[in-house]
This record gives C-alpha cells, sequence and structure tokens, in this order.
C-alpha cells in the first residue's frame, strides 16, 4: 500500500491527536461520579454486595444484582465503559427488601462498582470484575 | 415514540397483608446508548429509557435512574410489600418524553 | 498464505472444554410446570455420531440457563405477547386475522414440533414461516413477512409455545425424504474459506470452545432464540447464515431451498428433545 506524503502527514497527526486525549478518562470521571453521589464521604466496605457473573455469556447482556439492608438507594458504574453510569436504585416506602436485579452492557472486561447510601447517612462499597469476552464464531 | 415497545410484569394475584412479593418487569425498548454509529458513520443518537418507576396505590416501592448501560429490553426484579389490596402502577420514562404505564392488580386475603 | 484445513480448524479451537461454564447436569423446568427434556438418546438415523442429544440450554452460563426458567425472566416472551396481539388482528385484503380461521392460538399445540415438514398440497417441505407466509398471502390476502424480520420470528415464537415441552418429531422418510438427504449432505459439507462443515463443530467439538464461544451440539429444539448478543428473538435460517459467513464462505439465504434442506436435517438430529422456544442463548 503507498501512502502519499500528503496521507501519510495526516495520519502522523491523527496519532499525536490520539496521544494527546486524556487516558484513564473514564477512570476520573467514575471518581467524580462517586463524590457527587457521596459528597466525599467515607464509604464502608461491607454493606453492600453485588451479585454477577465472573464471566458474561455476553456483554451485550449481563445479569447483576444489588442488596444492601436499609440502603435508600444504591448506584451501580461500569467503570470501563465509555459512560460509567449504569444506574441507580431509590427505595420507596413499599420496597420489599434494598435489593434489585438488571441486566446491563459491559464494553469489555471490567469494575463494577456498586455505592449504597445508607438510611443512617453513611455509605457502602462494593465491586466485582467481570470477564467479557469477545471474538466467538457467532453467526 | 419508539415503535412496538410493549411492556410484561409478573406480579402474583394475590397476597397476605404485609406479605413482601417479588416483581418482574419487562419491556421492549431498544435502549439506544448513543455509543453505535450507522452504516456511514454517524453515530446514532442516545434514545433510551431514562427512569423506571414502581408504585401501589400511589406510595413509592422503586424509582430507578436508568443510564445507557442498561441492556435493551430492560428487565427488572425487586420486592414490593402489600399492605392492603390495590393497583400497581409501572411507568418507564422514554428520553423522547413518551411514557407507558402497565397496572396490575392484587387482592389480599 | 495457505492453511490447510486442520490447521485452520486447530488454531481455532482450544482443546479442553471450559468448566464451570454451564451446569452439565442441570435440568430445564419452565415456570415451575413445564419439564423439557434437554438430554436424551440420539435418534436412530444419526447411527451412533452423536453418543447423545442435548439442548444448546445445558452448554449455556447458569445465568443464562436461568433466563429461560420463568417467563418473565425470558425476554423472547415479550414478542410472544405481541404476536398473540396479531394473531388477533385482521389484516390483508380478506379481512381476516389469525384467528378467524384457526380460532385461540392453543389450536397450534403440537404444530411446531413436526415442522419443516412436507405440505402434500403444495408438494414441497415446508418451513413454519412458509407456512405462515402461505397463509397470509392465499387465505389472508395479506403481504408476505420477511422470512427471518421480527413479525415473522415472534410469531413463530408463539406458535412455538403451544408445543412447548413436547418432543421435536419431524419426520424424515416419505416424501420428505430427499430434501432430507439433501439436508444430510449439506451438514457434512466442507464451506468456506475455512473449510468447516456444521458437523466439524457440532458433533465433533461439541463442549469444546471456539476462540470465546463455547459450541453446543447446535440444536434447533430452542428456535426462534433470544440471543444475549442482538437481544431479539433469531430464526434457524438467520443462525445459519451466519454460520455459513463465517467460514468465509458465500453464505445462502434465509427461504432458500438450501437452507430448508438444512433445517429439516438439523430439526430431525433434536428429534426427542423438547421445543423450547423462545429460548435464552448467547
Amino acid at each position: 500500500m503507498n501512502f502519499s506524503r500528503r496521507e501519510t502527514f495526516g495520519l502522523g497527526l491523527g496519532a499525536v491527536a490520539l496521544t494527546m486525549l486524556p487516558v484513564g478518562a473514564s477512570a476520573a470521571t467514575v471518581d467524580e461520579l462517586i463524590a457527587e453521589f457521596t459528597g466525599g464521604a467515607d464509604m464502608a466496605d461491607t454493606g453492600v454486595t453485588l451479585t454477577a457473573p465472573e464471566i458474561a455469556e455476553n456483554g451485550n447482556t449481563v445479569p447483576i444484582s444489588v442488596e444492601a439492608p436499609g440502603a435508600s438507594a444504591i448506584m451501580v458504574l461500569a467503570t470501563g465503559n465509555p459512560t460509567p453510569p449504569v444506574g441507580t436504585f431509590n427505595f420507596g416506602p413499599l420496597a420489599g427488601s434494598r435489593s434489585a436485579s438488571t441486566r446491563i452492557r459491559l464494553a469489555t472486561t471490567q469494575d463494577v462498582v456498586a455505592i449504597a447510601k445508607l438510611e443512617d447517612g453513611t455509605f457502602a462499597r462494593t465491586s466485582a470484575e467481570i470477564k467479557v469476552t469477545i471474538g466467538g464464531c457467532g453467526g | 415514540m419508539a415503535e412496538g415497545v410493549t411492556p410484561r410484569v409478573k406480579v402474583p394475584k394475590k397476597a397476605e397483608a404485609g406479605e413482601v412479593i417479588t416483581i418482574k418487569t419487562l419491556i421492549s425498548h431498544p435502549m439506544e446508548s448513543g455509543q453505535r454509529k450507522d452504516g456511514d458513520g454517524n453515530v446514532i443518537p442516545r434514545s433510551i429509557i431514562n427512569r423506571f418507576t414502581a408504585e401501589f396505590n400511589g406510595e413509592s416501592v422503586i424509582d430507578v435512574k436508568m443510564e445507557p448501560a442498561m441492556s435493551t429490553n430492560p428487565y427488572f426484579e425487586f420486592d414490593a410489600t402489600v399492605p392492603e389490596a390495590g393497583d400497581f402502577k409501572f411507568t418507564w420514562y422514554d428520553d423522547d418524553g413518551s411514557v407507558y404505564e402497565e397496572v396490575k392488580s392484587i387482592t389480599v386475603g | 498464505m495457505k492453511f490447510k484445513a486442520m490447521t485452520a480448524v486447530a488454531a481455532l479451537l482450544v482443546a479442553a472444554p471450559m468448566l464451570g461454564m454451564a451446569d452439565e447436569e442441570a435440568e430445564l423446568v419452565v415456570n415451575g410446570e413445564i419439564e423439557m427434556v434437554t438430554k436424551t438418546d440420539a435418534p436412530a438415523h444419526l447411527e451412533g455420531a452423536l453418543p447423545e442429544i442435548m439442548s444448546g440450554w445445558r452448554f449455556r452460563s447458569d445465568e443464562t440457563q436461568q433466563t429461560q426458567m420463568d417467563d418473565f425472566d425470558n425476554p423472547g416472551m415479550i414478542f410472544v405477547d405481541q404476536a398473540q396481539a396479531v394473531w388477533d388482528t385482521a389484516e390483508g385484503s380478506e379481512g381476516k386475522s389469525c384467528a378467524s380461521c384457526h380460532n385461540d392460538v392453543e389450536s397450534m399445540e403440537g404444530v411446531r414440533a413436526v415442522y419443516p415438514k412436507w405440505n402434500e398440497e403444495a408438494g414441497e417441505v415446508r418451513t413454519l414461516a412458509m407456512q405462515i407466509n402461505d397463509c397470509r398471502e392465499t387465505q389472508m390476502g395479506a403481504e408476505p413477512w420477511k422470512y427471518d424480520g421480527s413479525d415473522m420470528t415472534a410469531m413463530e415464537a408463539l406458535i412455538s409455545v403451544q408445543s412447548r415441552g413436547m418432543p421435536v418429531n419431524v419426520a424424515i422418510d416419505g416424501p420428505a425424504q430427499s430434501v432430507w438427504e439433501q439436508g444430510k449432505e449439506m451438514y457434512y459439507t466442507r464451506y468456506g474459506q475455512l473449510e468447516l462443515s456444521c458437523a466439524n463443530c457440532h458433533e465433533d467439538n461439541y463442549g469444546n470452545m471456539i476462540r470465546a464461544d463455547h459450541l453446543s451440539q447446535g440444536q434447533i429444539n430452542g428456535f426462534p432464540v433470544y440471543r444475549l448478543k442482538n437481544t431479539k428473538l433469531n430464526s434457524s435460517h438467520a443462525r445459519f447464515k451466519g454460520c455459513i459467513r463465517d467460514t468465509r464462505a458465500e453464505t445462502f439465504s434465509p427461504g432458500s431451498p438450501e437452507f430448508v434442506a438444512l433445517e429439516l436435517y438439523v430439526a430431525s438430529r433434536g428429534n426427542g428433545l423438547s421445543v423450547e422456544a423462545p429460548s435464552v442463548r448467547n
């Protein structure tokens, strides 16, 4: 394949532009999202559970459950997704338990984080690594 | 309005007063995340259901803020306390302003 | 660059089956009521090619298996609901709905279990989709549906639900025999740059991994299937098309005579497994 000099210069500029993008952009956003939810408060590492498969059958539809006794809300973040927010479960007065199950999309192998806001004003955090494979012979 | 949006909800027909029941909800919706591109390389704009609520006789059971990482055909399973006979109302709010609703009655005794 | 077929196959496969990806002893009971046969003796016509036959359900992860156990967990059922509304809705020049002739959809009990089958009047083997379109065009005066479109897969799923739990039992003799033989030949033919036949993967290597996928026996008792990968119902012809495309071959079209023959043959490899549709798979 022969590139003209113009094309090569353009490719080079593009490569430079890519390397100038902030690396770990989503990591910064995750911390910001957590800080917004907790107001910067400390998070205990017990009190909220996240149930998820170790290996997702398919990253497009991954079943997860969250539970936190005494929680008023639980926020879930997919730290490796281009946009990390997954959802926030707010429990009302008639919630039968402080738990919920849903199905989420994961772009790649990553940590999924669940943060619970408890009724007493404290917070709890947990995370689980979910492996997402791509490249089957899927038809 | 997204086309052909169909809810599907499992609520027991009856319960004891004060019993905790499990509810399952599904709704068909593409949940276009805003990450995909079309054949010409243009980004397909985000168009998702951004909120789901379940209420019983007007009181909140659960209120979910939904983001693009929720899968297509969103599914929720959660528990509700049933103090008396009445109606569960499930509401899904679409980015495009549409609102989808489903009501299920439950008797007690 | 030239690969010998076996090298290509070896490069794609990891010999050891993935442990812990699927519970091979689990049983499938839907809604606590419908007991599905997901493993049973191979039908006689296989002549020992498989020691036993197993539904694709057995090869999926625990979480995926569970999704099929309750009709309110199974996303495929949303489309069954949609098709139920269509069943009752008049369409076409004759002003009829499916219900006008067939009454309640429960009258379709047993139908899915024996399709594809020979249609004497038409003088051909018909798949469920072909029969649905024939009803639409001839009886209802309605436009035929796209063979593997969402209207069709939803209706196939609705009709399949009426046979859930019943054993697949397609006829391979009599007038259907030559089509069956044609399908069998296709199943054992190597296609594409990768020179892979259906049997190379689904008969010789089920239980192993092909790259990141856990290979099943390629049974179609669960079709139409809700695939997690595309979050919609998929027909068997759509799947055949994709599989053959993945061997890097010019693939066939849904509804083509080749795929009708292949569907009849592949269905017969599952004779004895329960109709599971709409199933949930990868």
